[in-house]
């Protein structure tokens, strides 16, 4: 049998208060007490709206949303990044970009994430994989579906995927994820 | 550079939660320990000490900007001089590492370093969404940002190219809670089984929460002295112990912000590049690694990390060391991970690339007078987080680098029974130890050579 929780889970909230308590009088001995006194704790609110560039890397998020997946390659040795860099870290040289969608994929390490960030949570559980190109030097941090994460297994290391798109894109790198290669259209 | 020392430390009671007080009052709990400890009185130290670095990771967790410059102003250090360290899981390593050179340079004779994490202001999987922001947040934070994940996945190809097992990573788990039950310090002491790592709630597959480190509220404090400063100090009326603890090797290395950029270097190039020296010069070891790379093994892959054994052989250098697993009495290993620990033996040439599952339940890492429970093939050599490490003591980031020098310090004076009231985890004799600080997945890394003298 499945080891029943005993203990509900915590949030930061509570009551407010009103009329903390305090000593009557801060005479001698009320002012003493006060180095008894529980700490008070309140919230507070940290939210904040960003304006985020993409900067050089842009034409890679736009490339996801017409559903084509980009690497930069250096021109003169061909070290080629799945992730776009804007100037090769070997020759500081700028790169151009190459189409790598159709470019067999694999998958080179992966996980199950049961649980995450707070952001993701409520897409737990979800399959992580770090992806592996023919002829791409570096590797690409994606998601894979179409598999069970119920039941991981080693063998999926290996595996043969090929890219899918969001049709409505989000301009983030999860506009692309991974099935494998024999998934149904 | 001249001679450093590491006279002094003190550590807070790690929790996952500390409301009773604020950062800069924790940090004064750790900072008023150091300095009883050499027998000095605050006023004193205040007037011998030269300045300080501190050491906090997230100014989320705080929702304050410098933290830093208000743990000075708490502590009665204005207007001396001191600045603030960041790096990840890192940060107090560095810190470490910037108050050995604020003396070693000369610019001070005594330099203290501080550090701290609150972590417990925010809801656990928000502090992980936190954390995860140290990885980057237009490729990696997206897709999933998560540290558990991103560790999880490193495991899973140390377990295909190495035959890594799960049990293996539940012997490091064992180890650090059993150590850690007699660490008074220590966020959690419980003792555990194999089985209780691998039925705890599977977090990213095959990481258990109890192959993972929890988050804390907590800061540490270390004193460095040049000569002169020792002088000093002890014209104040401190009281240090002789033989003085030295620190003799200081190592740094860095990887790339994504994982999946890290390079897959051939055999040539990890071997002029990366081996270390004792791999350099066995033939045995050579053929290993042929071997594996004909494997299709490459270095450092997202199974190792490159920025860890650039620390290693960097501090080994500097402190003359060439065979760290019989030449250091303990090393106490950033562990956010027991697959992370298992990947350092590696890292830092406990053990060849590749064995490090092996290694763990030898039994090498092990305390020889603790009961573990566990059938070990080897004895002890060299204890691995001899005080339990972060997986059992916590991980309050910015305290944690600091927590493991002051650790490292009793360790070295012979004084673990004053300060854990049992010496229980006293390495005996222990004459040389190191400690090793982590951040990101493998970004940046330092690690620290202590000696006792004479």
């Amino acid at each position: 049998m499945a080891k029943l929780p005993t203990q509900r889970e915590e949030t930061l909230g509570g009551y407010i208060v009103h009329g903390v308590p305090f000593p009557i009088s801060t005479d001698e001995e009320g002012l003493a007490f006060l180095k008894k006194m529980a700490p008070i704790q309140i919230e507070q609110e940290y939210k904040i709206r960003y304006l985020h560039s993409y900067g050089q890397d842009s034409p890679w998020f736009a490339a996801l949303s017409n559903k084509r997946l980009l690497a930069t390659r250096d021109p003169e040795s061909g070290y080629t990044t799945a992730n776009p860099r804007g100037h090769d870290i070997y020759s500081g040289a700028e790169t151009k970009w190459i189409d790598i969608t159709d470019v067999p994929a694999k998958i080179h390490a992966f996980t199950v994430c049961y649980f995450g960030s707070e952001e993701f949570l409520p897409e737990t559980p979800f399959v992580l994989a770090l992806v592996e190109f023919e002829g791409v030097d570096t590797l690409l941090l994606t998601r894979v579906m179409g598999v069970d994460p119920a039941a991981p297994a080693l063998d999926w290391i290996g595996m043969e995927l090929k890219p899918r798109f969001l049709r409505n894109s989000k301009l983030k790198p999860t506009d692309v994820y991974f099935v494998p290669k024999e998934s149904e259209e | 550079m001249r001679p450093v020392y590491a006279i002094s430390g003190g550590v807070s009671k790690f929790a996952k939660a500390r409301p009773d007080k604020t950062f800069q009052a924790i940090i004064k709990e750790a900072y008023d320990y150091a300095i009883a400890d050499i027998g000095l009185d605050f006023p004193t130290f205040t007037r011998v000490v030269d300045g300080s670095v501190a050491s906090y990771f997230s100014d989320h967790f705080t929702r304050q900007l410098m933290a830093g410059i208000m743990a000075q102003d708490y502590l009665g250090l204005c207007p001396k001089p001191s600045h603030r360290v960041e790096g990840g899981g890192a940060t107090g390593g560095l810190c470490f590492q910037e108050a050995w050179k604020s003396v070693a340079s000369g610019h001070m004779d005594v330099c203290v370093a501080y550090g701290f994490e609150t972590m417990s202001h925010v809801e656990t999987w928000k502090g992980n969404e936190f954390i995860a922001l140290a990885s980057d947040v237009s490729f990696d934070y997206p897709v999933g940002g998560f540290y558990s994940g991103y560790y999880a996945m490193m495991v899973t190809r140390h377990m295909k190219e190495f035959g890594t097992t799960v049990e293996q990573m539940a012997h490091v788990s064992v180890k650090n809670h059993i150590n850690a039950f007699h660490n008074p310090y220590s966020q959690k002491r419980h003792r555990y089984t194999i089985a209780d790592v691998r039925n705890a709630p599977m977090v990213a597959w095959p990481l258990t929460r109890l192959d993972i480190c929890v988050m804390s509220d907590g800061a540490a404090a270390t004193i460095f002295c040049s000569e002169e400063g020792l002088k000093k100090l002890e014209a104040a009326g401190a009281q240090i112990p002789r033989p003085l603890v030295k620190v003799t090797g200081i190592g740094r290395g860095t990887d790339m912000m994504r994982m999946a950029d890290r390079p897959h270097v051939d055999y040539d190039y990890f071997m002029e590049n990366y081996a270390t020296e004792l791999e350099k010069s066995s033939d045995d070891t050579k053929a290993y690694y042929k071997k594996l790379w004909e494997h299709g093994t490459r270095y450092p892959g997202v199974h190792s990390f490159r920025a860890g054994r650039s620390a290693g052989n960097m501090a080994w250098k500097h402190a003359g060391i060439k065979d760290p697993l019989h030449e250091l009495d303990f090393v106490e290993l950033h562990d956010a991970y027991t697959s992370s620990e298992i990947q350092t033996y590696e890292d830092l040439g406990l053990c060849r690339y590749g064995e490090g599952g092996t290694f763990a339940e030898s039994g090498k890492a092990f305390l020889p007078n603790l009961d573990y429970g566990l059938k070990l093939k080897d004895k002890p050599v060299c204890a691995v987080n001899p005080s339990g490490g972060l997986i059992a003591c916590g991980h309050p980031v910015g305290a944690t680098g600091l927590m493991q020098g002051v650790f490292a310090i009793w360790q070295l004076q012979g004084t673990v029974n004053k300060h854990f009231g049992s010496d229980q985890l006293q390495v005996k004799d222990a004459k040389r130890g190191a400690i090793h600080s982590h951040a990101g997945t493998g970004t940046y890394v330092s690690v620290s050579v202590l000696e006792r003298e004479g």
